[in-house]
């Protein structure tokens, strides 16, 4: 994409984009650079000597079963958070895009939550769900469940899937709305006039139309859950119990930053940059439009 | 105030010629209208000569100074646009001064002449307001304004009626020429409409695809047009063109029909007669035309016609008269045209 | 009309299942602590209580730090993020935009590369960087790896290029160079989409965790959000009503920012392209 019409001068845009440039360098280029480098090092027990090992660590991460288990752990964190994202989105912008009163209420009501901290809606969660302090948690132990995340596996993913959808459900919104919004009113109508009513007409001309939308909010929400829901997890579960709820970040995290493993997070960092800029592309090449222009 | 000069202006694109080799002198004061159908480079001209674009070639001579390599912001000339271009946030006041801000005026010298700009186009009320407030007619007003208060030495016209309605356009049309010539500032002005052409311009410059076809008065561009093209672009409805023969002092028309013609003229045999629908007139005995479509306007009508041989034909009849399925007419032997049917080109006396 | 039920019942249920743990932190910071651990969490306030918010601003958080303070570097960190990173997309994105100059096609491509590389993702090499450099611990360091990425130059970009042509042309004639043009009109003509993205940036830095909990060890640069979990620490000891306040807290000012700009923020985050 171009503009036809600029402005003459190369001197200007040179120094006009040179902060951005220099501070992509500083703090993207030379660290993943780093990333990179660090991957094919390992060190010893006690962090004295470094020794070249080339691809070892990608290779030893591929055969760890811990890792692997990770990866489909987090795959199906990822699914799960953004599925369940967009179809609450879904539900309440359908509705809400509707001509009702109060439509700019609702509307407010449901886009605030935009502005939660993951690691604060963790903590909101943890005031309902804990099996001790909060309300449901309590009322669940209460009435014969053996309710305790902090125990419980299952219960731990389930509730950090929850606190993570939860808090991007709001954006999904916004956006799921705003294409609802584009879809032209006589395309509606006409579709109308054809005879195609409620559930019918949304699955054939809504849904379709909203496809770009989808697709694009499909990628944010997958790259959401994959690595902004770090705070929420970490404040709900610390990754546990055990590494029940730790997904690939919070293993970086751990691995890197708690057990100052170097090489093996450096690596799983590499692999994590691979995969987020091959999603980016993607997105880019093959979803290109976002509206159903 | 300053007369233009374009010597060989030429612009292309890639392997692509967009104009070729324009010539012009225009005298202070004059107002050329460059006319054509769209594409055919009468934009890229003006945007050459305002500086937005770069020329391949040629030279741009304004008030005896070359500006061909000249930024536009120094070449003193104010540009009037298709969609107005007026800056949405700013006030008619704002919009109109801030040419004149940049380039270091007073306070009061500003407000002078926004002043007088204002009162001369009738916006004296609309100062303060933003361009989304203001109708059509009022925006272009506004961007003429802006265009006036600069004092230029030129004033360029991009089509700057094509966006407003038919009645606002012929109102449009007349002040402009008021402004214009009261103004006495030399002014370009490109449309691809032929009525503003005829009665705007002091000349007429007609372009089809980049090339020159013809420059002179618009009387003389409706009277004796240079080629088919500008016979067919100049007056509506069109000349009617047909292929003919070229004998000596007559021509054979398609049907078999024979006209005479004042004199002899050189050329043809095969020739394109050009004749327009106004000078076809009925006439008992004369041309038998086979009516396919009557328009009556009111103060005329339009008679679709074939003749014999299934050429169609136009005429332009006057008043409100009902028309038969058969009609007899004639031409004006004196209002024929003769161009040579392969190069389209007017054959003379 | 009939009023539609469905949608309403719907709605409904979907503001409740925001308003509720919101409306439940409200309450149980007003509630004492100790009744809380015990589990006599109420959906009713005790107006009474109400005095912990003040408690917590002056020395609520863990090791007593006031909350404050914390709020001061949360604020701080989400204006220098957002306005930082505003100027320097808008800037980039307009030399992209508007000029033709070589190698910008590769400056471009590495700029866009970094748009979905958050800093999770990069946060060990980031810190030895910012070893290296001495940021560790620093105002500095907090914010400016987070003010690199491209979200915004891409949205800037595609705001620029959509911009009429006459336009600029129009100032051209005028005489407006490129930097006047880009400050007398180009900008306030962007005035909605700059105002979006101050929202999103404003949330975006405020609700930061990793990052700071990385980079500042000393507890005087701890973010609200940063303070709320050490707050939980280990739960037993944790006192709910002030961890709850401080919720409500960290809550306000992006809420209020949102809440304020909404129609400009839905505006601005609808049209974005990634």
């Amino acid at each position: 994409m171009e503009r036809r019409t600029v402005f003459p001068g190369r001197v200007l845009p040179l120094l006009l984009v040179a902060p951005q440039l220099l501070l992509t360098a500083v703090f993207f280029l030379w660290p993943a650079g780093q990333a990179v480098w660090s991957s094919t090092i390992r060190q010893d027990a006690f962090g004295l000597r470094s020794v070249f090992v080339g691809v070892e660590n990608f290779t030893d991460l591929f055969t760890d079963p811990l890792y692997r288990d990770s990866i489909g752990r987090t795959a199906f964190f990822c699914a799960a958070v953004a599925g369940l994202a967009i179809s609450v989105a879904l539900l309440l912008a359908v509705f809400a895009d509707r001509e009702i009163r109060g439509r700019g209420w609702y509307r407010t009501l449901l886009i605030w939550p935009y502005a939660i901290a993951p690691a604060v809606a963790a903590v909101l969660w943890l005031l309902v769900l804990h099996p001790q302090i909060g309300l449901l948690g309590r009322w669940l132990n209460r009435h014969g469940v053996a309710w305790d995340y902090k125990l419980q596996s299952a219960q731990a993913m389930g509730v950090v899937v929850l606190a993570s959808a939860w808090k991007q459900v709001s954006y999904n919104f916004i956006f799921i709305l705003a294409g609802l919004q584009s879809i032209p009113r006589a395309v509606t109508e006409a579709a109308r006039m054809d005879g195609a009513r409620g559930w019918r007409r949304f699955r054939t001309i809504t849904l379709p139309l909203l496809g770009p939308t989808m697709a694009f909010l499909l990628v944010v929400n997958l790259v959401y859950a994959a690595f902004d829901t770090f705070g929420t997890i970490q404040a709900l579960t610390g990754g546990g119990p055990g590494k029940a709820t730790e997904t690939l970040v919070v293993k970086v995290y751990r691995d890197g930053v708690v057990n100052l493993d170097l090489g093996s997070s450096s690596a799983q960092s590499v692999i994590l940059m691979v995969a987020v800029v091959a999603l980016t592309l993607i997105q880019f090449r093959f979803l290109g439009r976002r509206r159903a222009d | 105030m300053a007369t233009l000069d374009l010597h060989g202006l030429t612009k292309s694109f890639g392997g692509t010629s967009i104009l070729a080799g324009i010539d012009l002198a225009l005298a202070d004061g004059e107002m050329l209208v460059i006319v054509g159908a769209s594409g055919c480079g009468k934009s890229t001209l003006l945007r050459l000569v305002a500086g937005l674009e770069e020329p391949t070639a040629g030279r741009i001579i304004l008030g005896g100074q070359d500006v061909t390599r000249t930024d536009p912001a120094a070449r003193d000339i104010a540009m009037v646009f298709q969609n107005y271009a007026l800056y949405p946030h700013m006030s008619v006041f704002d919009n109109m001064a801030y040419g004149l801000r940049i380039r270091g005026l007073g306070r009061d010298d500003i407000k002078a002449r926004v002043g007088q700009a204002a009162d001369l186009l009738g916006i004296g009320a609309l100062l303060d307001r933003k361009p989304r407030q203001l109708s059509g007619g009022q925006r272009q007003r506004v961007a003429m304004g802006r265009a006036i208060v600069r004092n230029p030495k030129l004033f360029l016209f991009d089509e700057p009626l094509s966006n407003l309605d038919a009645t606002l356009r012929v109102q449009m049309r007349a002040e402009i020429r008021r402004l214009q010539r009261r103004l006495g500032v030399t002014s370009l002005y490109v449309t691809h409409d032929q009525v503003e052409a005829m009665t705007l311009g002091d000349r007429l410059l007609v372009l089809h695809q980049g090339r020159p076809v013809q420059l002179a008065t618009p009387m003389e561009v409706f009277a004796r047009p240079a080629d088919t093209y500008v016979a067919g672009f100049i007056g509506a409805p069109a000349m009617n063109l047909l292929p003919a023969e070229l004998l000596g002092d007559r021509v054979c028309l398609p049907g078999g029909q024979v006209v005479a013609l004042p004199s002899p003229r050189h050329g043809g045999p095969a020739i394109t007669l050009g004749i327009r629908p106004e000078h076809v007139t009925l006439q008992p005995g004369g041309l038998p035309l086979q009516v396919e479509l009557v328009e009556p306007l009111g103060s005329e009508t339009l008679v679709h016609g074939r003749m014999p041989d299934g050429t169609p034909l136009l005429a332009k009849l006057p008043g409100a008269m009902p028309v038969p399925d058969r009609v007899e007419v004639a031409i004006t032997p004196g209002e024929l045209h003769l161009f040579d049917r392969e190069t389209g080109r007017r054959l003379d006396g | 009309m009939r009023t539609d039920w469905v949608a309403h019942l719907v709605l409904c249920l979907g503001v409740a299942l925001f308003a509720l743990p919101l409306w439940l932190v409200l309450a149980g910071s007003t509630q004492p602590s100790a009744a809380i651990a015990r589990g006599e969490l109420s959906l009713v306030p005790d107006l009474g209580g109400l005095g912990v918010y003040a408690d917590v601003l002056r020395a609520g958080g863990r090791n007593d730090t006031p909350v404050w303070r914390m709020l001061l570097v949360s604020f701080g960190m989400a204006m220098c993020i957002a306005v930082g990173k505003i100027v320097i997309s808008v800037l980039s994105a307009y030399a992209i935009a508007f000029f033709r100059w070589p190698f910008r096609g590769l400056a471009f491509g590495v700029i866009f590369l970094t748009l979905m590389l958050p800093v999770e993702v990069r946060i060990i090499p980031t810190y030895s960087v910012m070893a290296g450099l001495g940021l560790i611990n620093t105002f500095t360091g907090l914010t400016l790896p987070l003010i690199a990425s491209a979200t915004a130059t891409l949205l800037f970009r595609q705001v620029f290029l959509a911009v009429p042509d006459e336009l600029i042309e129009a100032a051209r004639m005028d005489g407006a160079g490129p930097l006047r043009f880009l400050r007398d009109i180009l900008l306030p003509v962007s005035a909605a989409n700059l105002a979006a993205l101050f929202v999103i940036l404003f949330v975006y830095g405020w609700n930061q965790y990793l990052w700071p909990l990385l980079v500042a060890t000393d507890p005087s640069l701890d973010t609200v959000v940063i303070g709320i979990v050490k707050m939980i620490g280990t739960e037993t000891q944790a006192e709910w009503n002030k961890v709850m306040a401080t919720a409500v807290l960290a809550l306000l000012p992006p809420v209020a920012v949102v809440l304020l700009m909404q129609r400009w923020f839905v505006k601005g985050l609808a049209e974005s392209d990634k």
